[in-house]
């Protein structure tokens, strides 16, 4: 209903302002008209019950269309404090009554409105619902949805993305011309050969465990792109390889992998599908299952490599119990520390992205890392620049007017 | 052939993603969520494989009686128990989920309690990583001792009824040190991340590939 309309009819949720202020009997709000169940001592003053203002309607930027933002201002002060039940939102098209298309909590000050047509003009009325009744909102200027061909609130990620690339592809060009690139030695890497040795030389097998997570989780894409590695060095031993899995796609996968590697090697016949096999998709499931192959199979070597959480200290403990060397790596930083605290190795954070680069020592995988190398320099050096140009400026102008605030500012909203 | 075809299915699904997160503007902007779609059905068939895979192992290991067949023989009637009740909770409460059907009683009074049981051992397995961890064996380790101790005493009340000293230091070390280590670390992780995800793409890292 329009406000003008409204303004006919009297709000009469009611507030009894007169009569020696005693309340009156009060029934349901947001009726509509307000008047039913309603019953009050003493005249109704509508003009009593708050109203929004200023609703403003604007296509969603960024989007594939289909979306108005509503927003609107504190409520008019209007004569007394009555509590908030909910604003309505009331949306109409020329040639339409406002209809209802949603409702939020006093606290809230906006709406997205997703149901919008594109090309379609609308306008929004806030109804502000009380106790009392209710009061509508003057109109909002007409608005239109529509889809943008480009998301301007991400052009600063992608600059930094093409930059990041550009200087991966950059290092990738010149591994492939062949400069010699140097890249540390990372030792939970280098510690992969020598636990599998062992397994071997103590005729154990060794546990893979790829994580948790699925297939689409990248810690999970980097942990089998080692295993890979791994089942080559096993298969080429002849050690038993288990792979116990959370996810049945993981299962596949790793399944493909295993089996490969021992193709690669020359030895198919040695690959027993039943050793890559899926226990659960429940986390605490799979870690009493993990937990139970550690303490009767004995592995020799564990390598705990993807996604964890709360169960990578329960399965980690339980490999160093058992006397394991235990590779471990994660991107999760809440589970480092355990890792850490229980392994033998650790790789961190991007060690465990490194490592088929490193293991696989090819010139083009190791150009990606040293392209990773400079981006982090870059980031190093904002980060400086940042902090040196923050600092100063306050320290020129305490009410951070000075220019060096402003440069701060900008990098910081640029990156924020 | 065999790697090409899957190289290039690769290729244009990363890019067509990264473009996605660019171009809001159909029919990038409802790729990601298209794809999603498409991958919760291929996992759910996958699911039949995992299902094969995990009543092969113990049917096998029943069979041949193998050491701890009987754990396998528990694992398999439980799996048809499980199934038997979700059909019953299905006929009799219109969905095995209802609160009153056999099934959730199982899932209610089995597999949350061995799940609480499981999560329960983390503290003993903490405190016997933490034993080991805070053993003064060198000064990095030292340091960490004392900065432990610190944090511990200053997130319970008794470490500020010794001193203030305690709420503040532990404080000010999650609040600096542990912190700038985490987001290091994070950024690491994240450029690692999509170096990782380039070569992919680009088809320069295929060892998950068979």
């Amino acid at each position: 209903m329009r406000a003008p309309a409204l303004a006919a009819v009297i709000a009469t949720g009611v507030l009894a302002v007169f009569g020696g202020g005693a309340f009156a009997q009060v029934g349901p709000a947001g009726t509509g008209t307000g008047d039913a169940g309603v019953a009050a001592f003493g005249e109704v003053d509508e003009s009593l019950i708050p109203m929004a203002c200023n609703v403003t309607a604007e296509d969603l930027p960024d989007d594939g269309g289909g979306a108005i933002q509503v927003t609107w201002g504190p409520l008019e002060a209007r004569g007394t404090d009555v509590g908030i039940l909910a604003y309505e939102i009331l949306r109409y098209a020329p040639g339409e009554e406002p209809a209802s298309i949603g409702e939020v909590a006093p606290t809230d000050l906006a709406y997205t409105d997703t149901e919008a047509e594109d090309g379609v003009t609308y306008q929004y009325v806030i109804r502000t619902k009380t106790p009392f009744g209710h009061t509508d909102s003057e109109p909002s200027m007409p608005a239109v949805a529509s889809a943008q061909w480009f998301a301007t609130g991400r052009l600063s990620i992608l600059i930094v993305a093409v930059l990041f690339c550009g200087s991966v592809l950059y290092y990738i060009r010149r591994a492939k011309l062949g400069d010699e690139l140097f890249v540390r030695k990372i030792p939970g890497l280098e510690a992969v050969d020598d636990a599998v040795g062992r397994a071997t030389e103590m005729g154990r097998p060794v546990l893979f465990v790829p994580g948790i997570e699925t297939v689409s989780e990248v810690g999970t894409l980097a942990a089998l792109t080692i295993l890979g590695h791994v089942a080559k060095r096993v298969a080429r031993h002849g050690t038993p390889l288990d792979v116990p899995c959370a996810d049945p796609i993981v299962m596949a996968t790793a399944q493909e992998i295993v089996k490969q590697a021992y193709t690669e090697v020359g030895r198919p016949d040695d690959y027993d599908p039943a050793r890559v096999a899926y226990l659960t998709y429940d986390q605490f499931g799979y870690t009493a299952g993990v937990d139970g192959m550690m303490l009767r199979d004995r592995p020799e070597a564990v390598f705990l490599l993807g996604t964890f959480y709360a169960e990578s200290l329960i399965l980690a403990e339980t490999g160093h119990s058992i006397g394991a060397i235990q590779i471990a790596g994660t991107k999760e930083t809440s589970q480092l520390p355990f890792f850490v605290a229980a392994c033998d190795y650790t790789l961190i954070g991007e060690e465990l992205f490194a490592a088929s680069s490193y293991l696989s020592r090819e010139p083009v995988m190791l150009g990606s890392l040293k392209g990773q190398d400079l981006a982090k320099l870059g980031i190093i050096f904002v980060i400086l620049f940042a902090f040196v140009v923050g600092t100063a400026g306050l320290l020129i102008r305490s009410d951070g007017s000075s220019v060096l605030t402003r440069i701060f500012d900008f990098v910081h909203s640029w990156f924020g | 052939m065999k790697r090409t075809v899957p190289l290039i299915i690769t290729f244009l699904t990363g890019t067509f993603l990264v473009m996605s997160f660019f171009v809001p503007h159909a029919p990038f902007g409802e790729l990601e969520q298209r794809l999603l779609v498409w991958y919760a059905i291929v996992a759910g068939f996958t699911m039949l494989l995992g299902v094969d895979s995990l009543i092969r192992a113990h049917a096998r290991k029943v069979a041949r009686v193998r050491e701890g067949w009987g754990f396998s023989l528990a694992l398999l009637a439980g799996l048809v128990a499980t199934v038997i009740v979700g059909v019953i909770g299905r006929v009799q409460f219109g969905s095995p989920f209802h609160i009153q059907s056999p099934f959730m009683f199982i899932y209610t009074y089995t597999i949350v309690p061995l799940q609480a049981t499981m999560f329960a051992l983390l503290a003993f397995f903490i405190a016997s990583a933490s034993y080991r961890a805070f053993r003064a064996r060198n000064w990095v380790a030292t340091l960490l001792l004392v900065s432990a101790v610190i944090v511990m005493l200053g997130r319970i009340p008794i470490g500020a009824a010794i001193s203030q000293f305690f709420p503040v230091a532990q404080e000010w070390i999650m609040d600096v040190p542990q912190l700038a280590a985490k987001r290091g670390i994070q950024i690491g992780a994240a450029l690692g991340a999509v170096s990782m995800s380039l070569r992919i793409i680009l088809g320069i890292e295929r060892s998950y590939l068979s």
